[in-house]
């Protein structure tokens, strides 16, 4: 008798598999560093992602249209995606209408810095946030009662009423929207047009030909100057912002709170009868995914161009945010901000073929959604799950053919 | 018979779902540091008896008690807090979470933590989060699973997932633990394992309703038996007493003359 070679049990060859495995390794590698190491190697990451909009890396900066502009889209989306994450990741609330929130956020800035009032950014910023939050509180807390397909139904319905009404409302600039928004503060000297550009120092940005870099000070970053000229002012501005709630986030996850999302998205009653009030937590997630988008509204709002209007708020958006997460993998911070990036940076980097970019998209998504329902970078203990249910058929299916 | 405080009071309870009387006038109580057994043929309305307990419905009549209070419109996770923990019969764990989270999601229901607790990691919060840890390895162990508590309770074994489900509800630190069905779908040595676990359980100072339908183990580990059938109570008392009750007998095997088509 011949003895059939048991196949080796490997993992899945898909690429998409390997890409959770890489960045399994990566976590795992970065792990066991010396904790100076990691503090090194953070900085430095984030040094880099900072300096991103500078050093303007060949293939990946797009040419046809301002990188730091789109920095700070990506940015934003990354936020959304980080504030969306709670929602539907870690708690299971499907929210379709998360636009509205960051709608609310944007026209909460929009009417106290320009159009009823003056307030200086940083003191609108709060109390959008709170506007914002206090909004999702309003909407979950007669709504969150209901449960899965109903909730997206009536998330879906908000995101919608919040747009008509902004069109409608002439104290709230109706159909023309709102302009002349409250830039941020900016620190140093303040630009004097047309020939003293302001801020405390200029930061050159780096122009590539070819692969030879070479330092452009006709384009400088000044520091740190809230204008209309450049972008990359408020990219760094963000940035750090989404590194405050990523920080947070990180903090309320890996805690009871944290625990309570998870058993109520695996099992609500269960999770009731172990005595988590899960209202109350579905109310928090809720709530706190409303500031978050709130948060990145009043930075919307207040961004390069300083105009907001309905028409800034579609709810295919909403979609596209939802997208976000669920394509980078909901339930894990880093993979649903990868997603948001994708989702910002793609169209943007491919704007040669524009007019297909949304059939290209929603192909990729489709083509996504079949092949890796669980998204790019879903949670470690997913890909455990799914890993063990691969070897598994594979262990069925190897001694058959003997 | 043990004769201490009463711990649970079911209470004349009526439960009518449209037309049909699921429980019909039960009374029955647990006392404190018993093993009760509730045993009844299929559809008797074991389960729907611990959905009332555990505020899942709402009694049509009659009243539940709790160390003397009535449990009617409090909350299910509030009736938890009081004391009151169970397990499913058909298995219900948080599967993609592992086995320690889910067994410490049981230990946080009596945690005071908060969001800013967790936000700005106070010394509650790492006093609380240590002792639920600790807590929740304790029971694992008490269970018998630790080697496995990084595993992700979908990947655990049938066996092991009812022990985990036991461990989860102990770690809500209940005063009465209802276990539905736990040696479902067990072999006979799972069995006598599981008869072990809970008596072990008992010792460490629960009450323990049981709802379950091997007869050897409901005979074997508790200390009374109440018998439901078509949502009434039929008999009452130790196990010898149930064993021979020609009522008991009739409801499982049938009258006499189908007697051979148990």
């Amino acid at each position: 008798m011949t003895t059939t070679p048991t196949p080796p049990v490997s993992a899945p060859t898909n690429p998409l598999f390997r890409l959770g495995l890489w960045w399994d390794g990566v976590i795992d590698r970065y792990n066991a560093l010396p904790r100076l190491y990691k503090v090194v190697l953070v900085l430095a990451f984030a040094l880099f992602v900072y300096a991103l909009p500078l050093v303007r890396p060949p293939l990946i900066a797009t040419d046809r249209i301002d990188f730091g502009g789109v920095m700070f889209a990506c940015a934003a989306y990354a936020l959304i995606a980080l504030g969306l994450n709670i929602v539907i990741g870690y708690a299971g609330l499907l929210d379709l209408g998360y636009i509205g929130f960051y709608a609310v956020g944007a026209y909460t800035t929009g009417v106290l810095t320009s159009y009823h009032w003056a307030w200086p950014f940083f003191l609108a910023l709060p109390v959008a946030v709170a506007v914002t939050m206090l909004t999702g509180v309003i909407l979950g807390a007669p709504t969150l009662r209901v449960r899965g397909d109903y909730l997206a139904i009536v998330t879906l319905g908000f995101g919608e009423i919040i747009r008509i009404c902004v069109k409608n409302i002439e104290w709230l600039g109706a159909s023309a929207g709102i302009k002349d928004i409250n830039h941020p503060n900016t620190i140093g000297p303040a630009p004097k047009p047309p020939f003293d550009p302001g801020g405390l120092f200029a930061i050159p940005r780096l122009e590539w030909n070819g692969i030879t870099p070479s330092l452009d000070h006709e384009h400088a970053t000044h520091f740190l100057v809230f204008g209309a000229r450049d972008a990359i002012p408020y990219y760094w501005l963000l940035l750090t912002a989404l590194i405050v709630v990523l920080l947070g986030d990180r903090l309320v996850k890996a805690s009871r709170v944290g625990r309570a999302w998870e058993a109520t998205r695996e099992d609500e009653d269960a999770a009731e009868l172990m005595g988590v009030p899960t209202f109350k937590y579905k109310l928090m997630a809720f709530a706190l995914g409303a500031a978050i988008g709130g948060l990145s509204g009043a930075f919307y709002a207040s961004s390069q161009s300083g105009y907001i209007s309905p028409d800034s708020f579609p709810l295919a958006t909403s979609f596209l945010f939802v997208a976000a997460v669920i394509v980078g993998g909901s339930g894990n911070r880093w993979g649903a901000m990868v997603g948001g990036v994708l989702v910002a940076y793609l169209p943007e980097r491919f704007r040669d073929f524009a007019d297909y970019r949304l059939l290209v998209f929603g192909l990729a998504l489709t083509v996504l959604a079949i092949t890796r329902p669980e998204g790019l970078l879903p949670p470690r203990r997913t890909r455990r799950a799914k890993m063990m249910e691969a070897e598994i058929e594979q262990l069925e299916e190897g001694p058959v053919d003997a | 018979m043990p004769d201490t405080a009463k711990l649970l009071e079911v209470d004349d309870v009526t439960i009518r779902f449209g037309g049909l009387t699921a429980l019909d006038s039960v009374t029955f109580d647990i006392r404190e540091g018993e093993i009760l057994g509730l045993i009844g043929p299929n559809g008797a309305g074991k389960t729907t008896c611990f959905n009332v307990m555990t505020g899942v419905y709402q009694a049509t009549s009659g009243q539940v008690r709790f160390d003397g209070a009535p449990l009617a419109k409090l909350k299910r996770h509030k009736i938890t807090k009081l004391g009151i923990a169970r397990t499913f019969q058909n298995i219900r764990l948080f599967k993609s979470m592992t086995v320690l989270e889910n067994v410490m999601v049981g230990a946080d229901a009596h945690s005071k933590v908060g969001f800013w607790d967790a936000l700005l990691r106070t010394p509650r919060h790492r006093h609380t989060e240590e002792e639920s840890t600790t807590r929740a390895k304790e029971l694992l162990k008490i269970v018998g699973i630790t080697a496995r508590h990084d595993e992700l309770a979908a990947n655990l074994s049938y066996g092991d997932q009812r022990r985990l489900e036991i461990a989860r509800a102990m770690a809500t630190g209940p005063k009465l633990l209802c276990l539905d069905e736990p040696a479902a779908g067990f072999n006979p040595a799972e069995k006598v394992k599981l008869m072990d676990l809970i008596r072990k359980v008992r010792d460490q100072g629960y009450t323990v309703l049981l709802i379950e339908h091997d007869m050897r183990l409901v005979m074997g580990v508790t200390d009374r038996i109440v018998v439901l059938e078509f949502g009434r109570k039929i008999a009452e008392g130790a196990p010898e007493e149930i064993r021979d009750n020609p009522a008991v007998i009739a409801a499982y095997l049938g009258v006499e003359e189908d007697e051979d088509a148990s």
